[in-house]
């Protein structure tokens, strides 16, 4: 079971929380401006990727806040977690 | 009884008896199932699972496939008890599992003579056709063949479950955990240290080996008392770690008082732990694997580990002659250890006399085992053994360096016992379950463990090195890294030192080759378990069969209680061969948990009964449904009145009752489910804009609107009338089952997408108590009770809502409806429910008012053909779709819209809403029935749409039903077939969705 820290709460277990696919996906402004694959694309595709992978968390059972997640998707490892509006902080090096 | 004279971690002063298939038996306190059925020689313990050959014990840990038990009798019985790992209690009640009348007379024994028969698939090839007998011989095997019996009785004890953090878990109570244990915890870290046997120790429990010139015994004795001097240390005996889960969580199963006499139990019997570790140490050991040979499965044939533990832990004199049968340094202990025990052992070591050039001179195993008086017999193998329920001599030729091949005449020795050592696998299932991929080693011929994915070590046997003196000092060093990884300064500890090392050389032999072809010559067993042997794997190969994954499907292999832990590796390193492949290359499988099997009380722990499903949400009129015969159905969590029949009255009748009562008169109905959420804010009118296919912003205070939301998708998610209480305040009803998932769908996009818009939503779903009262009589109804509000037909019209107040109590009174009827949905405090539905009750029972349940309200809303999201859509369908452009905005942007647009949304030919009307009244169609054009049509006939909703309506006089029908919107009048479940086409006409009052003006009254 993941360890999942709520920006808002601390860490809790996976089980206080729902998962909400991948993050910073930004509703078109002008939906009507897109074409049908434009659209599609911002519908149905993601990234998939292997590695990491920034996504959204809503601490369900808990705040019911949503917030944002770097998480390693083959390891399932987070990196960071971070508010919704924010960037993830980049690495160091 | 063939027990030494002295010896063992048996307490001689204290014997015990128990019962095996009904015969006495005596044991010594300390003695497990196996040591004490072999202590008193008893060699054959059950038949196997296919063939049923007589098998007996063969290990002496988790690996065992064949000590399988039932324990005790009735509500207390546990099937498939593992012999090597339950410790014997006084009075214990034992039967073999896998016979059939019994051990000795097995009528199924049959099924081995014709083993030939019987290749790997036979289930699939033979008994799977013609599958009508299946029934037929799936009863005979089961009988045959069925591994134990589950109690028939609800189990009278409980569970605990408990929950634990701490800084290092070490798993696995052997040198290396010990060592690791000791380390981390002077280290002042806060350890747990679990192990699955009785006591601490591992193998060295079956050692004689000698550290820091003490027995093993008296060093054991001395780490335990150095671990329970340190508070912060949590010692779990009998406690099975048998889950490694994301994030360092592990599980563990403890077992409190299976090892002790019926009468002398208390309180829980197991207790689940739920363990979240900084660091883990895995010291889970190893298991011996076999040399694979004919006939290896007979009784008396066992591994060399399990030997040595039988001799030195329980002091069991095991034979007078024995064969030591090895590829490996480790299995000269055993030869050692019985030759001491003054059994005459010879030693057949499938290695070109390895020893010659050994550096270890007279400490060699080669010189100690000569020195015991152990017959040592180089580049030969065992070909096969003698005896049937017991092995009384070993077949023994030369055999080639390379193992391929064995020459040279036959030498019979006899022997009652074999002991075999083919080296080790590495118990690597945790690392396995923690996500760490294995890694083939060519030099030690096992899996060993990679690259750790979590905070964890790997040390000692389960970590591919054998030898003690590794086992101490990895386990030294990962207690101490594990310590400093969470937070403690490391302190210094003297690796303890052993009088000489220990040498685990192996040259790999998986199994004996046979002179004959594959699948000829007698059966050489991978997996006794399931009766897997060498020829089956072979004939998998044959059979194009490549991936080890589904050769393991085909033939069974590893599919038994043992999972694989003795066959597993043996059979893949089989496979490779058949295939001309290396190992490495055919793979491994991924273990999962658990690691050996959990009861479901201990998983289930204090969650039975009631409390296993779901919480039951009930509204504050249930006791008076009760009260008044209600049947109730589940809507979500929700218990909701079905119908409330009177004496005598079938579903049918109670409905069609209830709906003309309700369309002449009045109903009434308990509505406190639908969702209900306040939306408030300078913005909430924007919000709903954006969230509803309508548009908001023009409605007037108090009035009521019925709206769409859709997915991003097009596709409608949930409905319900929104009422507005105030410039910035909407009253959202979403349906019953939506009313979770619409508040989290608002809440992502206030808080991910639209953060700006001043919002605030509030679930008040449980907050009031609604009762809908519904019908031409209602209006005398709700006023007769209700002050403050004027009831007439245009002061209060359709689609508006009203405050006012119940004898005092404020009441909020919606004229909104469900059945195309005059209507009016009263909301009170929840607090209120009963009284104001009682109050109603009595107002109404000049004019029969009549309670309904969800049955009626679905019937009454189809004459009318409202829409129920999720029965009459799923997922797929459109507000267009329905026949509801007119709810969707042209002007405005909302969720879902632009899907609205897209090419496949706009096609001709979708599925559109429509009614059926069957050629014969009386015929109801099934719900979920497929519609096609012409039943004459060829096979296969397309199918056309489906019927979504289907009742017998009073009102109507017949039946109804609503459909949703491929480009169903420009064929109103056609006929159509429809099926039915006893394989009938039933003709019906398509027809509008509305059956009564078209134009809408019973609810405008
Ligand atoms: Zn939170």
């Amino acid at each position: 079971m993941l360890l999942i820290e709520c920006p808002y709460c601390g860490t809790r277990d996976e089980s206080e929380f729902t998962y909400g696919g991948e993050a910073h996906i930004v509703r078109p402004l002008d939906p009507d401006a897109l074409n049908d694959v434009e659209w599609a694309d911002y519908l149905f595709f993601r990234k998939n990727s292997k590695g990491i992978l920034q996504e959204q968390w809503n601490h369900s059972a808990g705040c019911r806040r949503w917030f944002c997640a770097e998480r390693d998707t083959v390891t399932y490892k987070f990196k960071s977690f971070y508010k919704v509006g924010e960037r993830p902080v980049e690495d160091e090096a | 009884m063939s027990r030494l004279e002295r010896g063992g971690r048996i307490d001689r002063g204290q014997q015990i008896s128990f019962t095996f298939d009904s015969k006495q038996y005596h044991a010594f306190q300390g003695d497990t199932i196996a040591s004490a059925l072999l202590a008193n020689g008893v060699r054959l313990i059950g038949r196997s699972w296919k063939y049923h050959r007589p098998r007996g014990i063969i290990g002496d840990g988790a690996e065992e496939p064949n000590g399988l038990f039932q324990v005790e009798q009735g509500a207390r019985t546990i099937p498939n008890v593992r012999a090597t790992q339950a410790q014997v209690y006084d009075g214990m009640v034992l039967r073999s599992t896998n016979a059939w009348p019994s051990v000795q007379f097995d009528i199924m024994s049959v099924f081995g003579l014709f083993s030939r028969f019987l290749p790997a698939g036979f289930y699939y090839k033979t008994f799977m056709w013609p599958a009508k007998f299946w029934m037929g011989y799936e009863h005979i095997i089961r009988k045959a063949s069925g591994l134990g019996a589950s109690p028939k009785e609800l189990d009278p004890d409980h569970y605990e479950k408990t929950n634990a953090h701490c800084d290092v878990l070490v798993v696995g109570s052997g040198a290396s955990g010990l060592m690791a244990a000791l380390a981390a915890g002077k280290a002042g870290a806060r350890v747990i240290l679990a192990d699955e046997q009785e006591e601490f120790g591992g193998r060295l429990l079956s050692s004689r080996a000698r550290i820091n010139g003490m027995s093993s015994t008296q060093w054991l004795q001395q780490m335990r008392a150095q671990l329970s001097e340190l508070q912060d240390v949590q010692l779990l005996p009998r406690s099975t770690v048998f889950g490694y889960h994301d994030g360092n969580f592990l599980t563990i199963a403890q077992r409190l008082h299976d090892h002790l006499p019926l009468a002398q139990r208390k309180g829980a019997r197991e207790k689940l732990w739920r363990v979240r570790a900084k660091q883990v140490v895995l010291a889970t050991g190893a298991h011996e694997r076999p040399i694979i040979f004919g006939n290896n499965d007979r009784p008396g044939v066992m591994l060399a580990s399990a030997v040595s533990s039988y001799v030195n832990r329980y002091g069991v004199k095991l034979a007078d002659r024995a064969v030591v049968f090895t590829n490996n340094d480790s299995a000269y202990q055993a030869a050692i250890d019985l030759a001491d025990a003054g059994t005459l052992v010879t030693l057949v070591d499938s290695r070109v006399d390895s020893r010659v050039d050994s550096s270890h001179d007279t400490a060699s195993d080669d010189a100690r085992a000569k020195a015991a008086g152990v017959k040592i017999m180089h580049g030969c193998a065992v070909v096969n053994v003698i005896g049937k329920a017991q092995i009384l001599a070993a077949e023994i030729q030369k055999i080639s360096a390379d193992g391929k091949s064995i020459s040279g005449v036959v030498q019979r020795i006899d022997c009652d016992l074999l002991a075999t050592s083919g080296g080790w696998n590495p118990a690597i299932h945790l690392f396995s379950q923690s996500g760490g991929k294995a890694i083939w080693n060519d030099d030690k011929a096992c899996f060993e463990t990679g690259k750790a994915v979590q905070e964890q070590f790997s040390v000692g046997a389960a970590n591919a090195s054998f030898a003690l003196q590794d086992c101490l000092r990895q386990g030294l060093d990962a207690g101490q890294r594990a310590a400093a990884a969470s937070g403690h300064q490391p302190v210094d500890l003297d690796l303890p030192t052993l009088e000489k090392p220990e040498s685990t050389e192996l040259t790999p032999l998986w199994r004996v080759p046979n002179m004959g072809k594959p699948g000829h010559g007698p059966k050489a067993f991978v997996d006794p378990q399931n009766d897997v042997g060498v020829s089956d794997i072979f004939l998998a190969a044959r059979e194009g069969f490549e991936s080890i994954e589904h050769v393991k499907r085909y033939t069974a292999l590893g599919f038994g209680t043992d999972q694989g832990k003795m066959g597993n590796i043996s059979g893949m390193a089989i496979l490779s061969e058949a295939l001309g492949n290396k190992i490495s290359d055919t793979g491994t499988t991924t273990f999962r948990p658990n690691y050996t099997p959990v009861t479901f009380g201990a998983i289930a722990g204090p969650e039975i009964g009631s409390t296993l499903s779901d919480p039951a949400r009930k509204t504050a009129m249930h006791t008076w449904h009760q009260e008044h015969g209600a049947l109730f159905e589940d809507v979500g969590q929700w218990k909701r009145p079905w119908y409330f029949p009177k004496a005598g009255e079938t579903l049918q009748q109670a409905v069609d009752r209830e709906c003309l009562a309700t369309r002449a008169s009045v109903g009434i109905m308990d509505a406190s489910t639908l969702g209900k959420i306040e939306v408030v804010g300078n913005d909430a009118s924007e919000f709903l804009n954006r969230l509803y296919t309508n548009a908001w912003s023009k409605l007037g205070i108090d009035c009521a609107r019925y709206g769409f939301m859709l997915g991003e998708d097009g596709m409608v998610m949930d409905d319900g009338v929104t009422i507005r209480f105030a410039e910035d305040r909407y009253f959202m009803h979403t349906t019953t089952g939506g009313a979770a998932s619409v508040m989290s769908w608002m809440e992502l996009w206030l808080q991910t997408e639209w953060p700006e818009l001043d919002v605030y939503l509030t679930s008040v779903t449980d907050h009031w108590a609604t009762a809908a009262v519904v019908g031409p009589n209602s209006r005398k109804v709700v006023s007769a009770v209700v002050d403050g509000i004027d009831f007439d037909k245009d002061a209060f019209p359709f689609m508006t809502s009203r405050a006012g107040t119940l004898l005092g109590v404020p009441v909020r009174v919606n004229r909104i409806s469900f059945s195309g009827e005059l209507s009016y949905e009263v909301n009170i405090d929840a607090n209120y429910g009963r009284f104001m539905w009682e109050q109603l009750m009595a107002a109404g029972a000049d004019y029969d008012i009549t309670p309904y349940g969800t049955e009626t309200m679905h019937v009454l809303r189809a004459e009318k053909g409202y829409v129920i999201v999720g029965q009459d859509t799923d997922g797929s369908v459109t507000p267009h779709d329905l026949g509801m452009s007119w709810a969707v905005s042209k002007t405005k942007d909302f969720l879902g819209r632009r899907s609205l647009l897209r090419e496949d949304c706009v096609r001709d030919n979708r599925k559109q809403f429509v009614g059926l009307l069957t050629q014969d009244p009386a015929e109801v169609l099934q719900e979920g029935a497929q519609i096609v054009n012409h039943a004459s049509d060829d096979i296969p006939l397309p199918m056309i749409g489906h019927v979504t909703s289907s009742y017998h309506s009073a009102c109507v006089g017949r039946s109804i039903a609503l459909a949703l029908l491929k480009n169903g919107h420009q064929r109103f009048g056609e006929t159509v077939q429809v099926t039915t479940p006893d394989g009938r086409f039933v003709s019906a006409e398509i027809s509008s969705t509305v059956f009564i009052d078209p134009n809408g003006e019973r609810q405008n009254v």
